[in-house]
């Protein structure tokens, strides 16, 4: 057994949780330069632009990118050979997360009740994924998800009958529905088979994929691109001012279903989509 | 974009009439930031008789809840949230006398007709871009409800803030275009 304190993850997750949300990933940088490449819509440039000088400012300065730090999702996967010491793994996470969003100067925009609405303060609790895999390491994500764009997520439990056709299509009616209020260019994550809160899961984790990496299976990674090149046809554009840039990226998760359904969930990720990820 | 159109507050009928859907504009001026939490205890306030905490008549509400601000700096990052999540409300403020919107995202058809009917507009600032919109802010007032923590009422004198004119005061909607017609 390799001994991991909580200790160790207090700080990884606290410290996460800054980058992520100051650093803009280098993937999404780059996607978005190229974006502004191509783009042909002038005010659409000028957004992406903005975006760019923003993501710059926000580097330089240790800020947020967007003043929606969200709330901190984290992923975890632990070694079958680790044991944690010196306290409980969930606290530890939620202490990191309280700890990160203070030191951080980020927003707390957690509420206790989903109904009564008080914010805890400390944004805590994080929603916290764990999933035990082979070896003794113990790899952290931390996605701080902001809501413009958790919004206008969707999930729907399609017949077998409508296949490919069907989740194309949902994927798509998603991604129009969302229009300008998720903060286009967005990153679609997909969630394809499983259960519902499977599919639910996929989506996210599939929002955590690098931009430009297509899925191994040639068939779904053809149904990303044209997905892709669908999507940026609906001229919604960065900002939802028009243009060609709507979406940087479409990244399809799936798993072994049921004979009876076709579950198909997407989340919408915003223009910075952030994430950190460290290995203990 | 050849040069840059400044508009000042308080925004005019004059102002507001020479502004047109898809315009990226520069915002000078005072404005109050007001959110989900905020507008709901607002119109409570009002439909119980009771006085607003600001005389909104005439002033622009920006739908922000800014990330505290740094030691040294006055304010966190502070970009737009989604404003259709005010559409419920807006309709009476504007009534009331509420002149402007900033925010993110399309509004309902009751907001569009609030604002034509009152001679309003509802600017868009671009989502996301919170680092460099709070170097546009110069000053910063807690105005309302201190106990709503981001979500609390504040007024920011901005200097030079980018927007883009989302609803006009005839009812042209950036959001709405036909395909390609305000870029083109």
């Amino acid at each position: 057994m390799r001994e991991i304190p909580c200790a160790l993850i207090t700080t990884a997750i606290s410290e996460m949780c800054v980058s992520a949300n100051c650093l803009l990933a280098g993937d999404i940088r780059r996607a978005l330069a190229e974006a502004h490449k191509r783009e042909d819509s002038p005010l659409g440039r000028e957004v992406l632009a903005t975006l760019l000088a923003n993501a710059e400012v926000a580097a330089d300065r240790m800020i947020p990118i967007c003043q929606d730090t969200g709330m901190a999702v984290v992923f975890i996967e632990m070694g079958q050979e680790v044991h944690i010491t010196g306290g409980s793994l969930v606290e530890a996470v939620n202490l990191g997360v309280a700890r990160g969003y203070a030191q951080g100067y980020l927003r707390k925009s957690v509420v206790r009740d989903p109904v009564r609405r008080e914010n805890t303060g400390d944004n805590t609790p994080a929603v916290i994924h764990c999933q035990i895999v082979v070896g003794d390491q113990l790899k952290v994500t931390v996605a701080p998800k902001g809501f413009g764009s958790e919004n206008m997520s969707a999930l729907k439990m399609l017949k077998p009958a409508q296949g490919l056709d069907g989740v194309k299509e949902f994927i798509l009616d998603t991604v129009a529905a969302a229009g300008p209020n998720p903060c286009p260019p967005i990153i679609v994550g997909a969630g394809v088979g499983g259960t519902m809160e499977m599919a639910a899961l996929m989506a996210k984790q599939a929002l955590l994929r690098p931009v430009g990496e297509i899925h191994p299976d040639p068939f779904w990674g053809e149904v990303e691109s044209e997905l892709l090149a669908a999507a940026n046809r609906l001229d919604i554009g960065p900002a939802g001012f028009g243009g060609r840039t709507t979406v940087l990226a479409v990244h399809i998760n799936v798993y072994p279903t049921h004979i009876a359904g076709l579950p198909v969930a997407v989340n919408i990720g915003c223009h910075v989509t952030r994430h950190a990820e460290r290995v203990l | 974009m050849t040069e840059k159109k400044i508009i000042r507050t308080p925004l005019t009928d004059k102002v507001i009439g020479g502004l047109k859907a898809g315009d990226l504009v520069y915002l000078s001026g005072r404005v109050y930031t007001a959110r989900d939490a905020a507008h709901q205890r607002l119109v409570t306030m009002i439909k119980a008789g009771q006085r607003p905490p600001f005389d909104f008549a005439g002033q622009i509400v920006y739908y922000a809840g800014p990330c505290p601000a740094k030691p040294g700096q006055i304010i966190g990052p502070v970009g737009p949230t989604t404003s259709g999540r005010m559409d419920a409300f807006s309709p009476l403020l504007i009534d009331l006398g509420l002149k402007a919107m900033i925010g993110k995202g399309s509004r309902s058809q009751a907001v569009v007709e609030a604002i034509v009917r009152n001679q309003g507009v509802y600017l868009a600032a671009i989502g996301g871009a919170a680092a460099l919109m709070s170097q546009c802010v110069r000053q910063v007032e807690l105005i309302a409800f201190e106990d709503l923590g981001t979500e609390a009422i504040r007024r920011l004198t901005l200097e030079m803030m980018p927007v883009v004119v989302a609803i006009d005061g005839q009812g042209r909607d950036v959001y709405r275009r036909t395909p390609c017609q305000v870029r083109r």
